[in-house]
């Protein structure tokens, strides 16, 4: 027979409840008709249907020597049940009502733990719940609904106002308010019109699109969100390293501990036996590490998911615990704290044959300064055809390549070391630089042509960002390629307190190194670049809109592209860990307080604890434990807006 | 004589209880079934996990079958931390769990609350 735990402790309930009515009742001068008798039936009822499983579950795991809370359960309630039923043919003082109340209190706190524990471990399926469930395609000029699994990349889809965004893609058709909160907690609506990119599962708010769908699948954005989730709700912190030893060599302790108590009682302190008994399975049901159990697994969960509905996605249970230690946070530059997309201010120089070369030069890089060279050389028309050859990359300096049979190059400062550029030019660099922009030279041969300034300005949000990383006691600096006058520029902007320019991608991660000599760092970057800096540092912090390989390198993802959730996520790791700590003391606290009352350590003074109330406390434990997990849902961020409903 | 006998009976048992439970015993293995382009196990849950611990085959899709006959709710969760798998295994239901095997490695397995272990090598 299987009964759920619903059932069984309805059925020990019922049971159980004429010997509770007794047991408070019995000063008033109530006594259970049939006495001792109805006793024995009534619990052997709760026995035989409620416990049975416990002793079941025990059973098994001793053959396999292993041992789990329910052993405790089961061997303390089975010892108060045969001695009673030895202590009433003898005509001694019994107490069924003990192991029939503990059954149903641990009961009790079962079926509320399951519930709770499905409530925590919702957010993944609340997420899901996002996604459209199916999309209008147009194929062969036929519009036909059909369901979300089967869009295909490539197909053209049509969202009508009001309606989801199936999957992720591009607009060819039409502009729009979008509705992101959903994914990147982003409270705003979103302007879009074509050629911006789409989120699936996002709300298309007042215009009718027509997008094509890029990613399906498990491929997009809200999927890949999803998976993250899921991996960290059942990743381990470190913490737990400690209850995970304890839990497995627990309950074999606290079986011996039991039988000491049991010992000294009756041997050594000439207490009866039942007086013994009372106290050494008081000590066995009380002594259950369930809560122990709980306390990181539920915190994780909820606190993963509260993260994951703000925006700020948390990998795995260890960044947490890091999160707590870190004093410096270092920041890459571009798209980080800048908007990453820098555009041309400045050509110095013949504008056409500037543009020209730059245009040829840097169409196959994808560096964003090559990005706001062709954007340009696009829009003075200057981009059509493509001669290099040789084309070579020179790391961290720039590229050159050969134009109708001329050697031409494009880069920065770097490639001076052997090459020449005029005393006008130089101070003309110097001027552009000094207002914070970056400057690329262009040339010929080995003589610098032209110069193109580039800006890229910090993002609107980045001072207060930093200003209140400040607040929180972190030492902010910003590693950058760009050269000092720049960097200094944009640190001045925005408040960094350091700044270390002129710095080669590869050389990123040595400087983390550095910095970790002192103390723990978090890094926060996007690029591809970033990341090997991203994994050297304790907590690295990956902006949503960067590269696939940053997103994987980083601990903790920010799916707003917006620099004050660094803060938040700090804020929110810190209020994740510290709601672990919370429940593991108060685990602790039961078991460390309680063991001894249990055991009547107390009794001289008239502290002691019946198996029932022992029942009780263990019930409440866990369930305290879970609520306290599951308050996390109301943590209050510096930021409500960034709430998404 | 009662008391002399109580404690004999004690301290028997309290021995008995650290060599059962912290002894060294003999932990059950097994490799998959093989065939072309799958293997899969099937695992029961009784008062811990039969077998305990499990070969696959390196890049061969992996399905374990976890069958729960155990009635405690202390093992209606199995969570692989490293796949990110939680999977709830309702009670006498066959449940199958998929696992990459691109990586060679050892993975562990656990209930809900970590009580109890399996292990997974892919080699």
């Amino acid at each position: 027979m299987q009964l759920t735990t619903n059932k069984r402790f309805t059925i020990a309930l019922i049971f159980s409840l004429p010997m509770l009515a007794q047991m408070i009742l019995t000063p008033f001068g109530f006594h259970l008709p049939g006495g001792t008798w109805t006793e024995f039936v009534l619990t052997t009822v709760v026995m035989a249907v409620s416990a049975s499983p416990f002793v079941r579950s025990t059973w098994s795991s001793f053959k396999k020597h292993h041992s789990n809370m329910d052993t405790l359960v089961a061997i303390g309630t089975v010892t108060a049940y045969l001695y009673s039923i030895y202590a009433m043919l003898a005509g001694q003082d019994v107490f069924f009502e003990g192991a029939a109340l503990v059954i149903t209190f641990i009961l009790l706190g079962q079926v509320f733990e399951e519930r709770m524990r499905k409530n925590a471990s919702s957010a993944i399926e609340k997420l899901l719940d996002l996604q459209a469930k199916d999309a209008e395609v147009i194929r062969d000029g036929q519009a036909l609904v059909i369901p979300l699994d089967q869009v295909q990349i490539g197909d053209i889809v049509r969202v009508k106002p009001g309606q989801k965004i199936a999957v992720d893609g591009t607009i060819v058709e039409g502009q729009s308010t979008i509705d992101e909160s959903m994914v990147t907690g982003e409270s705003m609506p979103v302007e879009k019109a074509v050629d911006d990119a789409v989120i699936g599962a996002t709300i298309n708010k007042n215009g009718t699109l027509l997008f094509r769908a890029d990613k399906v699948g498990d491929e997009t954005m809200l999927a890949q969100i999803v998976d993250l989730v899921k991996k960290a709700q059942t990743s381990h912190a470190p913490i737990q390293n400690l209850t995970d030893k304890v839990s497995s060599i627990f309950v074999p302790i606290v079986l011996i501990l039991s039988i000491l108590i049991f010992m000294i009682w009756y041997v050594f302190l000439g207490a009866t036996v039942s007086t013994a008994i009372i106290f050494a399975v008081s000590v066995l049901v009380i002594a259950c590490p369930c809560a122990l159990g709980l306390a990181t697994p539920t915190a994780l969960m909820v606190g993963t998911g509260v993260s994951a509905k703000a925006g700020i996605l948390i990998k795995n249970g260890e960044v947490l615990e890091a999160v707590n230690h870190v004093k410096t946070v270092i920041f890459d530059k571009t798209g980080t704290i800048t908007q990453g997309q820098p555009v041309v201010t400045d050509i110095i120089g013949g504008q056409d044959q500037v543009m020209t070369i730059a245009g040829q030069l840097e169409a196959a890089s994808e560096h964003p300064l090559a990005v706001a060279v062709m954007d340009k050389a696009k829009e003075l028309g200057l981009a059509e055809n493509n001669s290099v050859e040789n084309f070579q990359a020179i790391e961290g300096k720039g590229v050159t390549g050969r134009i109708d049979g001329q050697t031409a190059f494009i880069g920065n400062a770097k490639l001076l070391a052997d090459r020449q550029m005029s005393a006008d030019l130089q101070e003309t660099m110097t001027q552009l630089q000094e207002a914070a922009k970056t400057v690329v030279l262009v040339g010929v041969g080995d003589e610098v042509i032209g110069l193109i300034a580039i800006q890229d300005a910090p993002k609107p949000s980045s001072k207060q960002a930093v200003a209140s990383l400040k607040k929180r006691g972190l030492k902010t600096v910003m590693l950058t390629g760009d050269n000092q006058l720049v960097a200094d520029a944009v640190a001045k902007q925005v408040g960094i307190d350091q700044v270390i320019a002129d710095v080669l991608p590869n050389d990123k991660a040595e400087y983390v190194q550095k910095f970790q000599q002192e103390a723990e760092v978090a890094f926060v970057g996007d690029g591809i670049n970033d990341a090997p800096a991203l994994t050297t540092a304790d907590v690295g912090i990956a902006m949503g809109s960067g590269t696939d390989v940053a997103i994987e390198s980083g601990d903790i993802v920010l799916v707003k592209n917006d620099l004050q959730d660094v803060a938040t996520a700090i804020q929110l790791s810190a209020k994740i860990f510290n709601r672990i700590k919370l429940n593991l003391f108060w685990a602790f606290i039961y078991n460390v307080l309680g063991i001894p009352v249990a055991a009547g350590a107390f009794a001289a003074i008239g502290l002691t604890l019946s198996p029932e109330l022992a029942g009780l406390a263990m019930a409440f434990s866990s369930l305290s434990v879970v609520i306290s997990s599951l308050l996390l849902n109301r943590v209050k961020l510096n930021r409500p807006s960034a709430f998404a409903n | 004589m009662d008391k002399m006998l109580v404690l004999v009976a004690g301290l028997a048992a309290i021995a008995f209880i650290v060599w059962w439970f912290f002894g060294k015993h003999q932990v059950q293995v097994a490799s998959a079934q093989q065939g072309q382009s799958s293997q899969d196990i099937d695992i029961e849950v009784a008062g811990g996990y039969s077998p305990e611990q499990i070969v696959l085959k390196k890049g061969v899709p992996a399905t374990l079958n976890f069958t729960r006959t155990d009635p405690s709710g202390c093992l209606d969760h199995v969570v692989f931390s490293d796949f990110g798998i939680n999977q709830e295994l309702p009670q006498g239901e066959q449940v199958k769990v998929q696992i990459n095997t691109d990586q060679a490695g050892e993975y562990t397995w656990a209930c809900g609350m970590n009580m109890f272990q399996g292990k997974v090598i892919i080699k």
